[in-house]
């Protein structure tokens, strides 16, 4: 019984991981933006997807051995992927910006861009899924009767040391000291001569950088892409970005993994039918007895 | 002698080609298959499957029905592996396509309510691949070629028991496909009644899109079955086997015929290699005509047919030699229907490229089923054939 709920405590940690992952890009944007980026999910996909392309790249054009393969498909696949979100962004939500729209209308559009997104792959690359390649050899430890591999420990190293980044930026630097003033006053900031979209671009570089490692790490612990794995995964990261606060990087960190080990311990216990009903029937209560969310502050500087 | 052969071949050709320029006839079959989706590479084998048939048909003139030759045409509409899309292909194909009958839809999440609206408008539809009964179960307008789950259930029980010795099972299904929890369920009843009650000792499901099942594995390894049975689609066994090994299993799977698909080896690797499943034929080692299909369908397509190309090419050929017992067609497309139908239900045996079926009064065949395993070169190597 202790080994099966330390094994799912491990479980918990690494599913955990991939939605605080996603949840910390919806959060950044929404606290500076105050826009849902409903396109996150499938920003992410996106990444997995680049991420594949890259590996294969450099699998088949050199004889480079697999870490290393690893080692510059990480910084590329981040690089290519936060230009396809800052794409978005200048594409997408920048006219609407300019033209004034209500927020509304953006948040419509990020559900739009993330169809395209959807479909444009599919229409591109065509129905077939793709198979990411292993690029480090698996390695399971078994301690007891609890087994781990290399991979998840990565993964969930990986999570707590982007929080731990982001936390710095945005808490630390001039340029997160930017966003969170813009976050405060949309008006008041560029007047003190603050480029306001130098920070909102770079606000997308960071979210859509770290939901291209999601992806990259999501497709090497479940070696299947299709053009729609962003969509499910996108929407309950958004919900524990919420259940978090939004606009909270603490928030999304933390309810990223809330929402994993729910998830996970739900089934452990219960009937594995009533896994989503019972986990998101636990979040609904949670957000009835805080509507702003666990970190969620009602109408103050978020970030 | 000659002379005579040859006045009356001119003379009958000349009255068939007087027939076609007066009206060129054709007939139109509805194929309802997931080209996107969950399982697009099922919809694939049956597109190219089909389009072999068609072509190899309309190339000898077409198809002869009462002395008069039918050009095929195939109307391929994606259902997208949905059980939404699958009822409004159905019905497009039956009103806007005006088909006079449909082939698919292949997965019975799909066939089950696509069988509902067919039978509803009284258009005859013969799915491939569904194994669950529902699709047929009371709809005098819905057949199918393949042997049903309530057989295939216990051909995967007994085998694991003689092969593997196993006294104990656990189940992994998908909630929302009929196919997968109702084999499950059937599993389930069968095993239990084999080897006592609690012997399935885990009895774990998904839902949609679910991609992490580590939750579910750690229970069932934690309740230590002496093998994992997998009722599920190809690109969720490929995740699953991955994930149990991850989590230390190292017993056997038995898997049901969801897995027999070519894209199988490419999504789940060396993790495969060494588990059986049962299916409706093996292509490794296949003679005659199934052969033929096989190398055909390799030469045209660059790869190795799986089940669901056979048995959409036994399907459509069924369909095909009942349209040719109705002996004529007319220009009624409802009466057309309504005959086809009754020729469909008067086919009492046919011989396919997977196997001989006879048909029972619910319109399904009975029918063999074989057991392959995963060899190590990635084949499916047949281990075992079983009949009912």
């Amino acid at each position: 019984m202790l080994a099966s709920i330390l094994q799912n405590i491990i479980n918990a940690l690494q599913w955990g991981s991939f939605y605080s992952l996603i949840a910390l890009g919806y959060t950044l944007v929404y606290g500076v933006l105050l826009l849902i980026n409903f396109a996150h999910g499938d920003i992410f996909m996106v990444g997995a997807y680049i991420a594949f392309f890259v590996a294969t790249f450099f699998l088949s054009m050199t004889t480079l051995p697999g870490w290393m393969v690893l080692a510059l498909t990480i910084p590329l696949g981040m690089i290519l992927t936060a230009l396809v979100g800052v794409s978005l962004e200048r594409i997408a939500y920048r006219p609407l910006r300019r033209k004034g729209a209500h927020r509304l209308y953006v948040v419509i559009t990020a559900l739009m861009c993330g169809l395209v997104l959807e479909n444009g792959n599919l229409a591109l690359l065509g129905a077939s899924r793709k198979s990411f390649p292993e690029l480090i050899d698996k390695v399971v430890y078994t301690v007891g009767t609890v087994t781990m591999t290399n991979l998840k420990v990565a993964v969930i190293l990986s999570a707590l040391l982007t929080f731990a980044i982001l936390q710095f930026i945005v808490t630390k630097t001039k340029i997160g000291m930017a966003m969170r003033a813009i976050s405060y006053d949309k008006f008041a900031v560029p007047l003190m001569g603050i480029p306001i979209d130098t920070v909102i671009v770079f606000t997308f570089v960071l979210g859509s950088a770290f939901a291209g490692l999601a992806g990259l790490l999501f497709a090497l612990s479940y070696p299947i892409l299709d053009p729609y794995m962003g969509a499910m995964i996108g929407w309950k990261a958004f919900i524990a970005a919420v259940v978090g606060g939004i606009g909270d990087i603490r928030g999304a960190f933390f309810g990223g993994f809330l929402l994993g080990f729910v998830e996970i311990l739900v089934v452990a216990f219960f009937p594995s039918t009533y896994r989503d009903l019972i986990a998101f029937s636990i979040l609904l209560v949670i957000l009835c007895i805080k509507p702003t969310g666990l970190f969620g502050v009602a109408k103050t500087t978020k970030i | 002698m000659l002379v005579v052969v040859f006045a009356a071949s001119v003379l009958c050709l000349t009255a068939c080609s007087k027939k076609d320029s007066a009206a060129p006839k054709e007939i139109k079959i509805g194929f309802n298959i997931p080209l996107t989706g969950d399982i697009p590479k099922v919809g694939e084998e049956s597109k190219f499957a089909g389009e072999m048939l068609k072509e190899a048909i309309n190339a000898a003139g077409g198809l002869e029905v009462g002395g008069q030759k039918y050009k095929l045409n195939f109307v391929y509409a994606d259902n997208e592996s949905k059980a939404e899309s699958a009822v409004s292909v159905a019905l497009k194909l039956i009103e806007k396509d005006q088909v006079l009958a449909i082939v698919g839809p292949n997965s019975s999440k799909q066939a089950v309510p696509a069988g509902q609206a067919c039978d509803d408008n009284r258009t005859p539809m013969i799915s491939p691949w569904s194994t669950n009964p529902d699709a047929t179960l009371n709809r005098p307008w819905v057949f199918r070629a393949a042997f049903l789950d309530p057989f295939q259930g216990p051909v995967a029980a007994d085998f694991a028991m003689e092969q593997f010795g196993a006294k104990t099972a656990a189940v992994l299904f998908a909630l929302a496909n009929d196919y997968s929890k109702g084999l499950a369920e059937i599993f389930q009843a069968d095993f239990e009644k084999k080897n006592g009650p609690g012997s399935v000792v885990a009895f774990e499901s998904y839902g949609d899109k679910d991609q992490d099942f580590s939750a579910q594995l750690t229970k069932i390894i934690a309740a230590k079955p002496d093998f994992i049975f997998l009722p599920n689609n190809y690109n969720e066994v490929a995740l699953i086997v991955k994930q149990a090994h991850d989590l230390g299993w190292t017993g056997p799977f038995m898997g049901a015929d969801a897995w027999g698909n070519s894209e199988l080896m490419t999504l789940c690797g060396d993790d495969c290699k060494g588990q059986y499943f049962s299916t409706h034929y093996a292509a490794a080692g296949a003679t005659g005509a199934t052969k033929e299909f096989i190398d055909k369908y390799t030469a045209k397509y660059g790869y190795e047919p799986a089940d669901v190309a056979a048995l959409t090419w036994d399907a459509t050929n069924i369909l095909l030699k009942a349209i040719q017992d109705m002996g004529s067609l007319g220009n009624d497309l409802k009466e057309n229907r309504k005959n086809l139908r009754d020729a469909l239900a008067n086919v009492a045996e046919f011989h396919g490229i997977t196997g001989t079926m006879k048909f029972d009064a619910q319109g399904d065949p009975i029918k063999c089923a074989v057991v392959v395993k995963i060899n190590d070169n990635g084949k499916f190597e047949f281990t075992k054939s079983v009949c009912p």
